[in-house]
């Protein structure tokens, strides 16, 4: 299967600690799977192994069919990360980010993908001035190219619209949605933000503790759990010591 | 590979404090090193070269500095822009990351030592261009020292993150006395001379001041130094990777920043 995430029995423990317990779950191309939970539930431990950034304890990840820990480099050439809590070089400028991004990932026709980039991303007025002068919705936006410099079929983000202004995160959702349709990618999206879960995704999964406690359709999920949205259903459940 | 070059290089020409920087350290060193030395030559006779010999150390010893420094500082300005996810989830292997952490390195320890050797000329009549042909390999060996000695400070930074800075700046220090420097090996204490001859340092600015005291090249000494700088640097590089894929099992690589 191209474009695909799967995971398959995957744990993660730190000494005694349990982050992630025993949990499978597929990322299908042409898909986004909204990854939900509270703080420390091991949304970003799972995000981590996937990259490649974490060893799992147990388990295997899987991507277009192949091993991550075998097949790391050839694999990340297209995969790619988005998080508010990394940032790019801040003292270079975003185009010399994006050079030395685009080279490290070995992206053909490098001067042309940026200008693509620059044109979709709105990014021409700001593209020679330093990163970290930038506002937040800025540098969102460049962060944003970067996760896109060399046109990844699989990305993951964790947060991606946090801490920004309705209107840059309504671009931004904008920005996958139709990234997502144009190039039948596959996304994995850990979020706390319950409106855009809905709007994103089309199955999403629910993790307390390290371990999948509900899975579904938003709108199952709010009809199996007779609330009124996915913000009610998540407080249910996460406030609950039951698993469904 | 080169991609990584290349955000160093943009961050050194960017800015104009930084190369200042790079340059102001080694140049004031060489120039207190150089009056230092032209004091004593006029107050000893132990040397007949003694300004010579003294500055010629001071460079030598500021290289290996400057390569370690630089390799580290490589490293550590990863941390500090909190990059370092963004370095370890594109598609690089760790050997390209160690073969362009040392090829920049180079390029920074020559920006900041070039004008510091091209000053002693004009200032003390001193060329360390004397040391002739084993010249080059003094250098080289100070210089897979100086990255063998990063590669332990990086291996330590990537096991136990930013609270190991502190050891970036102090760890050639530790080493510097028994690297017999400035002295010659006998001048230490019996037990430390054990030690000393450990290190490829003792070996490397022995020979200098064999060429430039006796006029003697001993190609024993290079030999020495070159088997020791090997086998450091092998330990260095599987220290490196061992920490890496401990750094993968204990979750340091995840969002390391200051």
């Amino acid at each position: 299967m191209n474009n695909s995430i799967e995971l398959i029995n995957l744990s993660k423990s730190y000494n005694d600690k349990v982050a992630v317990k025993n949990i499978s779950f597929q990322v299908k191309e042409n898909e986004i799977i909204g990854l939900l939970g509270p703080n420390g539930c091991g949304k970003t431990t799972t995000i981590a192994m996937i990259l490649g950034l974490l060893k799992p304890t147990n388990g295997k990840i899987l991507i277009n069919n192949k091993d991550i820990e075998l097949h790391k480099i050839s694999l990340l050439h297209k995969m790619n990360f988005i998080s508010p809590y990394i940032e790019l070089p801040k003292k270079l400028t975003v185009k010399e980010n994006l050079i030395v991004y685009g080279k490290l990932y070995d992206v053909k026709n490098l001067s042309d993908r940026i200008d693509h980039l620059c044109n979709e991303l709105r990014l021409k007025n700001f593209l020679n001035k330093i990163t970290g002068e930038l506002s937040s919705g800025q540098k969102n936006r460049v962060s944003l190219a970067k996760a896109f410099i060399n046109d990844p079929n699989i990305l993951l983000l964790d947060e991606p619209t946090a801490s920004l202004d309705p209107e840059t995160g309504d671009y931004v959702r904008t920005f996958l949605e139709n990234y997502k349709k144009e190039k039948k990618i596959s996304i994995l999206l850990a979020s706390h933000n319950m409106d855009e879960v809905k709007r994103l995704c089309s199955f999403v999964l629910m993790m307390k503790n390290g371990k999948i406690i509900d899975k579904g359709n938003p709108n199952e999920l709010i009809k199996k759990h007779g609330r009124k949205n996915l913000e009610e259903v998540f407080l249910k459940l996460t406030r609950s010591k039951n698993e469904f | 590979m080169y991609g990584l070059f290349l955000r160093h290089f943009f961050l050194i020409k960017s800015s104009f404090p930084r190369i200042l920087d790079l340059i102001y350290w080694p140049s004031i060193q060489i120039i207190l090193w150089g009056f230092i030395s032209k004091f004593f030559s006029t107050y000893s006779d132990y040397y007949n070269n003694t300004v010579g010999v003294i500055l010629t150390c001071a460079i030598l010893y500021d290289f290996l500095f400057r390569s370690s420094i630089s390799f580290n500082m490589l490293f550590l300005e990863e941390i500090w822009s909190r990059n370092f996810t963004n370095l370890f989830i594109a598609p690089v292997k760790i050997g390209e990351i160690i073969i362009a952490l040392i090829f920049t390195a180079l390029v920074r320890t020559l920006i900041g030592l070039v004008p510091a050797i091209l000053l002693t000329s004009p200032l003390f009549g001193i060329s360390i261009l004397n040391l002739g042909v084993p010249l080059f390999f003094l250098f080289l060996s100070l210089y897979v020292f100086g990255i063998t000695l990063g590669l332990f400070v990086s291996s330590g930074l990537l096991r136990f993150g930013p609270s190991f800075e502190n050891i970036a700046w102090s760890s050639l220090f530790l080493l510097a006395p028994l690297g017999c420097i400035y002295y010659p090996i006998e001048i230490l204490p019996e037990i430390f001379q054990i030690l000393a001859k450990l290190l490829p340092l003792v070996y490397i600015f022995d020979e200098a001041r064999s060429i430039l005291v006796n006029n003697v090249v001993n190609y024993n000494n290079i030999f020495h130094a070159f088997y020791l700088n090997i086998i450091y640097l092998v330990i260095g590089i599987s220290l490196f990777y061992y920490s890496f894929f401990q750094a993968r099992k204990k979750g340091s690589l995840i969002n390391m920043g200051e």
